[in-house]
């Protein structure tokens, strides 16, 4: 089965914080939970696989 | 040109404390359905309906093709083709612009559409009249107040009480199931906390035969509106009002008609037929046979309106039930066959119920996250083609596949292609005609070439041609069909002692 990456995977982690912060810096509360919304798609329909989406799921629903 | 219901005649009762082999209670389309299926088995039925009349107000209108397959093995294809409107394409538009469009029939070669839309007063009437010609026992303004769990029921009529007694008691008696609540049957689900306004209108208007689906139209903001034709220049429309609309002031003309009027524009003249305000519900019976009663359509199981699966579900129960009980009753088949009753139609009704929640949970977004999300969805859908999956308005009733059904014999070859043991057999063309339109309602054969002498009803076709690329079958395939068409078991050469064996596994006689 496949598993959720949970090691660094990322080559430039600062510039995709950054890019994320970008994107949201002018936005109202509402448009900013939209572009959160539009992101979560986009990225889960590039993933392709809902067992990973299920897996990020769960594990960002998980208690601190 | 207003709708005027027939009025059927009602008898005093004559026969009190009578006992029949089958009594059918609820005279709805689901009824109807299965008390001609039975009567077309020349199984004796007796129908009873609290009412004198076929259902009026907004009901059922979405047909889809497995239901059409099926009303046109009772002998009603011709008539539905000729009344209903046909329909394959929906569009789905958010705010004023169309998201994206969808054909529902995805290939040619079908004798039926997607879906033809028509009225359910319409389909009631030819089969109360398919009914009467098939001998079936209707008795009109016959309200069952009690029914005990041995089949004793207790009827009010307008000429005093009576009481029946019934070897088989099929409950086709709606959401309000007055035998449900006899029996004390725990009827479980999910409320949808949302009011939703259904008005059928007549009108002359420019709309295509589509299903249309609005989300935040500029005529009705911040709720969604489904427009839908019917027969007859009937337009069914379905304004979403919100959990806080009360409904006794909603349903007021006066408060509908400014309405519509805001969506057809002010040139377009309109009289409304008819307007009710819904809250929907999803929930299901645990079990839909107990003993010898048993719960079809509505009053085993309910669902919202979007995807069309509640009629359709109602159809595809009296298709699977009728062929079964009247084996039993015949003495084929072991009262265990009426046990496949639940086993096939309890998962199709889980899949109904799953379908109609997660479309009614987008339609009703429950909380801001959920409003952010459908929100997304809609806009990425205008330009990507891979967010339009996402966006859900209904998903349209879908025939019920039995893979996992006992009544299956597994197949014991490789298979390229061609539809799988518990698929409804699929439609083709062939060069006497539809496919299906060729086969006996009982159990039959379908032969690629040359069969072996098999005893039963055997379609022969020829191994190559459009029915044999859609059954994946080539010289010597075979396909073994139940009475209501599904594929119980499928063989490259079989031999005839393979063939009964899966004859007697289809009836559990084995």
């Amino acid at each position: 089965m496949p598993e959720l990456i949970l090691t660094p995977h990322l080559a430039d982690p600062d510039g995709v914080f950054e890019a994320l912060m970008n994107a949201h810096r002018d936005l109202p509360p509402d448009a900013s939970r939209r572009l959160d919304a539009k992101l979560v798609l986009l990225l889960a329909n590039h993933i392709g696989d809902a067992e990973i989406v299920k897996q990020a799921i769960a594990l960002a629903s998980a208690p601190a | 040109m207003p709708y005027h219901p027939p009025r059927y005649p009602h008898h005093p009762p004559t026969d009190h404390g009578a006992r029949h082999p089958v009594i059918i209670v609820g005279g709805g389309m689901v009824g109807l359905a299965t008390a001609l299926d039975l009567a077309q088995r020349n199984i004796p039925v007796v129908l009873l309906d609290d009412d004198d009349t076929v259902s009026i107000g907004s009901r059922a209108i979405c047909h889809a093709k497995r239901s059409l397959e099926y009303l046109s093995r009772l002998g009603l294809g011709d008539a539905l083709l000729a009344k209903g409107v046909t329909w394959n394409t929906g569009r789905v538009f958010a705010g004023e612009n169309q998201v994206f469009a969808f054909d529902l029939q995805q290939e040619a070669g079908h004798e039926f559409p997607a879906f033809i839309n028509l009225q359910q007063y319409h389909l009631e009437e030819l089969l109360v009249q398919a009914c009467q010609s098939a001998g079936v026992d209707l008795r009109w303004k016959h309200r069952v107040t009690h029914a005990t769990p041995d089949g004793t029921l207790t009827i009010e009529t307008p000429h005093g009480p009576t009481t029946l007694h019934a070897d088989w008691l099929l409950a086709a008696d709606g959401a309000r199931s007055e035998i449900r609540r006899s029996l004390n049957l725990p009827f479980v689900g999910k409320v949808f906390q949302d009011r939703f306004l259904i008005a059928d209108v007549t009108m002359q208007a420019p709309f295509p035969a589509e299903r249309w689906f609005w989300f935040d139209p500029p005529f009705h903001p911040g709720g969604s509106v489904l427009l839908h034709r019917q027969a007859d220049n009937v337009w069914r429309i379905d304004f979403q009002l919100g959990w806080n609309a009360d409904p006794e002031e909603e349903k007021r003309p006066e408060n509908v008609r400014p309405r519509v009027q805001a969506m057809l524009g002010p040139n377009t003249a309109f009289e409304l037929e008819w307007v009710s305000v819904y809250t929907f519900r999803c929930r299901r019976l645990e079990n839909f046979r107990h003993n010898r009663i048993l719960f079809l359509g509505d009053a085993a199981h309910q669902v919202s309106p979007f995807g069309a699966r509640g009629g359709n579900g109602g159809l595809q129960d009296a298709d699977n039930l009728a062929w079964k009980l009247a084996a039993v009753l015949n003495g084929n088949a072991p009262e265990t066959l009426l046990d496949t009753y639940d086993a096939e139609r309890i998962p199709a009704a889980d899949e109904n119920i799953l379908n109609s929640t997660r479309s009614t949970d987008f339609i009703t977004p429950k909380n801001e996250a959920a409003h952010a999300y459908r929100a997304a969805i809609l806009e990425l859908a205008a330009h990507h083609p891979f967010a339009r999956p996402l966006v859900n308005s209904g998903r349209l009733s879908r025939p019920a596949t039995y893979l996992n059904s006992p009544l299956n014999t597994p197949d014991d070859a490789t298979w390229q292609a061609g539809p799988p043991p518990g698929t409804p057999a699929p439609d083709a063309p062939t060069d006497e005609g539809w496919l299906l339109r060729r086969l006996p309602p009982t159990f039959c054969a379908l032969s690629f070439g040359p069969a072996p002498a098999l005893g039963l009803p055997t379609l022969t076709l020829p191994p190559q041609g459009p029915a044999a690329t859609r059954y994946g079958a080539s010289a010597g395939d075979l396909y073994f069909l139940r009475p209501d068409h599904h594929i119980a078991a499928r063989w490259h050469r079989p031999t005839p002692a393979q063939v009964a064996a899966a004859h007697r596994r289809a009836l559990c006689q084995s």
